[in-house]
């Protein structure tokens, strides 16, 4: 809200420097956003009149101008064409500093010397227009000499341009402003009953005319929507332009000055917060109006040209489709209320009889309104936040008083009022404890010191001078709705107390409490397996949330996905299934800047519906939302052993007491992505405290590893030189099941003694069918090596000849020690003996 | 030299396209690989097949047998050519499938050591390192961190932060919503906040009170990105609910996060400003990090850059998770950790945190 400080000035003597006031606005929690100086700098610009314009020799684009500012001709080079012979236009003279501290000199171009400059609108300025020299020649009673500030009607001022806060409707005033300014800087504030600009000699208007009812009638149908509705009637109005002092305020507060009615409206919704309505009371058929609720389906066309359906709820949560419509007498509606007009009975030239609308309406209904209708005016804005019902009648005295100004000798204004009223907010009663004040702000106030605080926003408490901790009475007027009725309004008074007060005057305390700060072990852990990550090569990314069907198709997961109703672009309106399409984009976006190695992965949540039709118990379908750790490793040479390579060194960092890589199931919806001949499930394996012989144990998936499916990878676009899509090794694992510790349990805490005597190795080689995975082969020699087995590892593989077509050759090694003694040559000959047989006849292979 | 074709004798017979369409179809069923397949185009739809033969004959029929028998032969080219297509397709995906499981890889064949080390050391993305940073800040300061869904009904986003069906309030949140039970009833959470209600709904249900808890975690607005606004973007969050906190246990632990995190000349001031979730409420500043307090353009020439916002619990909060407001006091925050990364880092555009660019990752 652009606020001038002259306004403000009407309500309070502020002086000072305007940094100083907009320091103390923004300490008020009303943020200054800007402060913009006006009409500063104009003092030395004079209007001169041209008196003759010629070309200078050798110069095409500027001219020399001769001007006369009442004290004789003077000579200025001018680089402008707008403007001829006989034109008024404002000089600056040698001498003369422009706003920005731009300082005229006098100047030599093209041998000719310039005394002065004729000024734009941008560089006085007064506007944007840089297009040519400001002529002045259409303003009235304008003449040379004349300074130029006299011939406009300007002063120097200086614009707040505030945020104003959703919750103080109050303070989206100017005279709500300087009521807060006033209290903090302890200056007297006062609401002048008449204008301070007309003198005080001017009365306010009698409300001497024909009595109102016989004017105009006015019904209220639905009084919870609108519980006060006012009419004012003025006859005899004379509609004109209004004074230029009020059309200059309006200017600066950044509304556009239309005619004497209707900114008059406008100037009393800025200054004192309360939307006012005019409406030309010969346009409303029956000279009257009726407040209702609008119909379902009822219609109405808007001041905006747009038609309007209402009196039917929208999709929005608590729109009860309740909208107040104001109608004439005769039943044609003609405003949405409290939210905009219609143009049925919009103030014109040939407007005499004004009926003037001041209301209260119920904010949550203007609210809801408004928001549907995704129509918010300056009106519905201060509705909804909601306005004072009892500023009602200084509002409409306000509008009569500022009309007579302009509206014409005949204007008067009919005795009386039409007041229709229901229930409406009164000054709330509060009891406040000064020790829950001090509770929430940390201070030692006492109950005098509180009172004196609120006084000045004009919430009195009741005893004014009590002492220590005696609980305050205290009212708080109508014009503050942002403070509630016990028990929650204490906490609003103390943050008055606070404001008043200097939140920063209030005192810090760094806090202490016994209980350790700390993380849990599953962050802890999470974090670990990022560093872990890092160290494989592979840098972190943050992917979209939001990605298209081509995504999530390609990722492997079909419809129904969940669905963003409003998303910002209309392709990628589905959260994200799994992380491989975000990840891919990510690689393609590097390999495309001539990155080419690159390994990147994501610690995020996926979003999913469940396969089985779950609903909760709310009745709408229920969304699973796993954190899930993702990487794609697409780095020149990678492929899915190095996936396999970072899945092995994860567990080893984890410390995971046993795994195992096996088939996918053909339902693992995160394994679609994969090379369908190239991944494998991943799995904890528990074994029960039996089981060391037993061999099968309970397993839990952990997450997929493999080669990303060399079609997705083509349709995506990462391909290699030759065309052909690039391997890509791809990891992906639900951490919420990782990293618990009782689905996938850890290597023992307790230590695990080493022994002293040396350990003996032995190499066996079989020849296995290609059907048959390593690692199971791996697993039955680690379940036959017994208690003096201290490690097998895969040490060789060979394909080709001596080899049958269809097998290959694995060879590994195995380790063999005691704690208490070196294993003998015939202890390790007995397990390898069990360990041969084991391997032959559980996986049809042949020793080599 | 050859004849030319309008010179032969124009051939009358009848040509029978139903069963140059069934002779086709049994051909291309036949086929058994890519080049087969090649082979039947050819001789069903080919420059010598007897359909291309039927074409070069209709020249010399009458206008009327010249338009049906034209209209028969590009009937029976359609359907061919599909049949083609989709036989084509099937046996190339056939060929795909057989390549690949030619290329089956058993992944527990894997022998160790045999992946080389990488080149160089990955690095973590500036909003995590940025997150690790803040939590380790408050884990020092005695908080633990809590986390919470990113989908949320609308009580938790809203309703339980004194922010009713149509309250005005939620106009400062611009909101996704989720095609998830009735409308709007199921959001992308607007900030971290909601993880509050969940600690102290949980904390009332097992009697785990006080909390003193940092919330960090990804949200979503519904506004155009700019180079100070994503539409996802993250936050942490702080509530403390104990016995005898005050404004002033707020404005310190504000200060020594802004100390702890910014370092030693970068200080913090609060000002008034309205939350529903908070009251008294407070906006808080941090000493502008590229002009040290001096004034430039990015503080707007005050010194000052605002971060996030604060105050003490409201009231109607611990009346809708059922904490008693006059035997607890609370307070919380929230910040934007993206920012707070932008910040320290001085980076320009915001968005570079999205792109995933590893010549910016490696900066950091």
């Amino acid at each position: 809200m652009r606020v001038p400080l002259s306004w403000l000035r009407d309500f309070a003597p502020f002086v000072g420097n305007p940094a100083d006031l907009a320091a103390a606005l923004d300490d008020l929690g009303l943020v200054v956003e800007e402060i913009e100086v006006v009409g500063e700098g104009l003092g030395d610009v004079v209007v001169a009149r041209v008196d003759s314009v010629a070309a200078i020799e050798g110069a095409d684009r500027i001219r020399l101008v001769v001007v006369d500012a009442g004290s004789g001709p003077v000579e200025v080079v001018c680089g402008a064409w707008n403007f001829e012979v006989g034109d008024l236009v404002p000089l600056a003279p040698v001498g003369a500093t422009l706003p920005g501290g731009f300082e005229i000199g006098r100047r030599k171009m093209k041998g000719v010397v310039s005394n002065g400059m004729l000024c734009s609108g941008r560089e006085l300025n007064l506007s944007a227009d840089h297009e040519g020299i400001l002529r002045l020649n259409e303003m009235e009673n304008v003449s040379a000499g004349q300074p130029l500030t006299e011939a406009l009607g300007i002063e120097a001022d200086v614009i707040f341009d505030i945020a104003v806060e959703a919750n103080r409707p109050d303070a989206s005033s100017i005279a709500g402003v300087a009521r807060d300014l006033a209290a903090r800087l302890g200056l007297p504030f006062a609401i002048p009953d008449t204008s301070v600009l007309l003198g005080a000699a001017a009365p306010v208007v009698p409300r001497i005319g024909a009595p109102v009812g016989t004017l105009a009638s006015v019904r209220v149908d639905d009084l919870e929507l609108c519980p006060r509705f006012t009419a004012t009637v003025l006859t005899g109005v004379e509609v004109a332009p209004s004074p230029a002092w009020l059309s200059r305020r309006l200017t600066l507060a950044g509304m556009r000055p239309i005619n004497n009615v209707v900114d008059a409206s406008n100037y009393v919704m800025l200054e004192l917060g309360q939307p006012t309505h005019p409406y030309d009371l010969d346009g409303l058929g029956g000279h009257g109006l009726v407040i209702r609720r609008a119909r379902p389906g009822e219609a109405i066309t808007t001041l905006d040209g747009v038609p309007r359906s209402l009196g039917r709820p929208g999709p929005s949560l608590g729109d009860t489709g309740q909208d107040c419509l104001i109608c004439d007498a005769e039943g044609t509606a003609v405003a949405i209320g409290g939210v905009m007009g219609g143009a049925s009975s919009e103030i014109d030239d040939a407007t005499s009889r004004v009926l003037l609308e001041a209301a209260y309406f119920v904010p949550m209904a203007i609210a809801r309104t408004s928001k549907r209708l995704g129509l918010r005016t300056e009106a519905s804005a201060r509705f909804e936040r909601g306005c004072d019902p009892a500023g009602i009648d200084l509002a409409a005295g306000r509008f009569c008083e500022l009309l007579a100004q302009s509206a014409g000798d005949a204007m008067s204004v009919a005795a009386g009022v039409i007041d229709v009223q229901g229930d409406v907010p009164v000054p709330l009663s509060l009891t406040v404890r000064p020790a829950k004040v001090n509770a929430l702000l940390g201070t030692e106030f006492t109950s005098s010191q509180i009172a004196e605080m609120l006084a000045p926003l004009g919430i009195s408490a009741e005893p004014p001078d009590g002492a220590g901790d005696l609980p305050l009475v205290v009212t708080v007027p109508t014009y503050r709705p942002d403070i509630r009725p016990a028990p929650n309004g204490e906490a609003d008074i103390a943050e008055e107390v606070a404001r008043t007060y200097g939140y920063a005057r209030l005192a810090r305390r760094t806090p202490s409490w016994p209980q350790p700060g700390r993380l849990t072990i599953y962050q802890r852990d999470r974090r670990l397996l990022r560093e872990v990550l890092c160290g494989l090569g592979a840098s972190e990314a943050w992917t979209s949330t939001f990605v298209s069907e081509f995504d999530q198709v390609r990722a492997g997961f079909d419809a129904p996905y969940i669905e963003v109703t409003n998303p910002l672009v209309e392709a990628e309106r589905f959260l994200r299934s799994s992380m491989a399409p975000g990840l891919l984009r990510a690689v393609i976006y590097n390999t495309d800047r001539r990155q080419d190695d690159v390994r990147l992965f994501e610690v995020g949540t996926v979003f999913r519906l469940p396969r089985t039709s779950a609903v909760d118990p709310d009745g709408g379908p229920s969304a699973e939302a796993p954190e899930r750790l993702s990487a794609v490793f697409a780095a020149r040479g990678d492929d899915a052993w190095t996936a396999v390579a970072a899945w092995r060194t994860i567990a080893e960092a984890l410390g995971i007491a046993d795994w195992a890589m096996t088939d996918c199931l053909p339902s693992s919806r995160d394994s679609a992505v994969l090379h369908p001949f190239r991944r494998a499930s991943l799995s904890s394996i528990v074994t029960g405290p039996a089981g060391h012989n037993g061999g099968a144990g309970q397993s839990t998936e952990v997450g997929v590893i493999g080669e990303l499916d060399p079609t997705t990878v083509g349709e995506f676009g990462l391909l290699e030189a030759d065309g052909r899509p690039r391997p890509v090794g791809w990891l992906d694992l639900d951490i919420g099941t990782l990293l618990d510790r009782d689905l996938v349990p850890r290597r023992p805490e307790e230590a695990r003694p080493i022994t002293r005597f040396p350990s003996s190795d032995i190499d066996l080689a079989f020849v296995v069918a290609d059907s048959v995975p390593a690692g199971g082969v791996e697993r039955t020699l680690r379940r036959s090596g017994g208690e003096l087995l201290e490690s097998v590892e895969l040490f060789d593989v060979y394909r080709g000849a001596s080899v049958p077509e269809g097998s290959r050759s694995l060879a590994f090694r195995l380790r063999f020690c005691a704690l208490d003694h070196t294993v003998t040559d015939q202890e390790v000959g007995e397990l390898r003996t069990q360990c041969i047989g084991a391997v032959e006849r559980e996986h049809q292979a042949r020793l080599r | 030299m050859t004849a030319p074709s309008d010179t032969e004798a124009p051939d009358n017979d009848p040509v029978d396209t139903d069963s140059l369409l069934s002779t086709a179809q049994a051909a291309i069923a036949g086929a058994r690989s890519i080049e087969e397949i090649r082979q039947v185009a050819a001789s069903v739809s080919g420059k010598r097949s007897p359909l291309a033969e039927a074409s070069r004959r209709l020249g010399a029929l009458e206008p009327a047998a010249r338009k049906a028998l034209g209209q028969q032969i590009h009937q029976a080219r359609t359907a061919i050519d599909g049949l083609l297509e989709q036989r084509r397709n099937d046996l190339e995906r056939e060929e795909r499938s057989r390549q690949m499981a030619e290329a089956r890889m058993d992944l527990t064949e894997f022998i160790p050591g045999s992946i080389p080390a990488p080149a160089a050391r990955g690095h973590l993305h500036l909003v995590s390192q940025t997150r690790d940073s803040l939590e380790d800040v408050f884990v020092g300061m005695g908080f633990e961190a809590a986390e919470g869904p990113e989908i949320e009904t609308d009580w938790f986003n809203f309703g339980a932060l004194n922010m009713p069906p149509a309250h005005p309030a939620r106009s400062m949140f611009d909101t996704f919503y989720l095609n998830l039970g009735p409308p709007e009833s199921t959001v992308l959470r607007t900030h971290t906040s909601p993880v509050q209600i969940h600690l102290m709904e949980e904390a009332v249900a097992s009697g785990g009170l006080p909390i003193h808890a940092v919330m960090p975690g990804r949200a979503y607005r519904h506004e155009t990105e700019d180079a100070r606004h994503l539409a996802v973007f993250h936050q942490i969050e702080g509530l403390v609910v104990d016995k005898g906190i005050t404004f002033a246990d707020l404005a310190g632990t504000i200060q020594v996060f802004t100390t702890a995190y910014f370092g030693p000349d970068i200080h913090s001031r609060l000002r008034p400003a309205y939350f529903p979730f908070t009251e008294p409420s407070a906006e808080f500043e941090v000493t502008c990090t590229i002009c040290h307090g001096e004034g430039c353009r990015t503080c707007s020439q005050t010194g000052w850059i605002e971060l996030g916002g604060c105050g003490m619990v409201d009231p109607a909060v611990f009346d809708a998770v059922g904490i008693d407001a006059d035997e607890w006091t609370g307070f919380a925050f929230g910040f934007g950790i993206d920012r707070c990364a932008q910040m320290r880092h001085q980076i320009a555009d915001m968005r570079a945190l999205t792109e995933n660019d590893l010549r910016f990752l490696r900066q950091f």
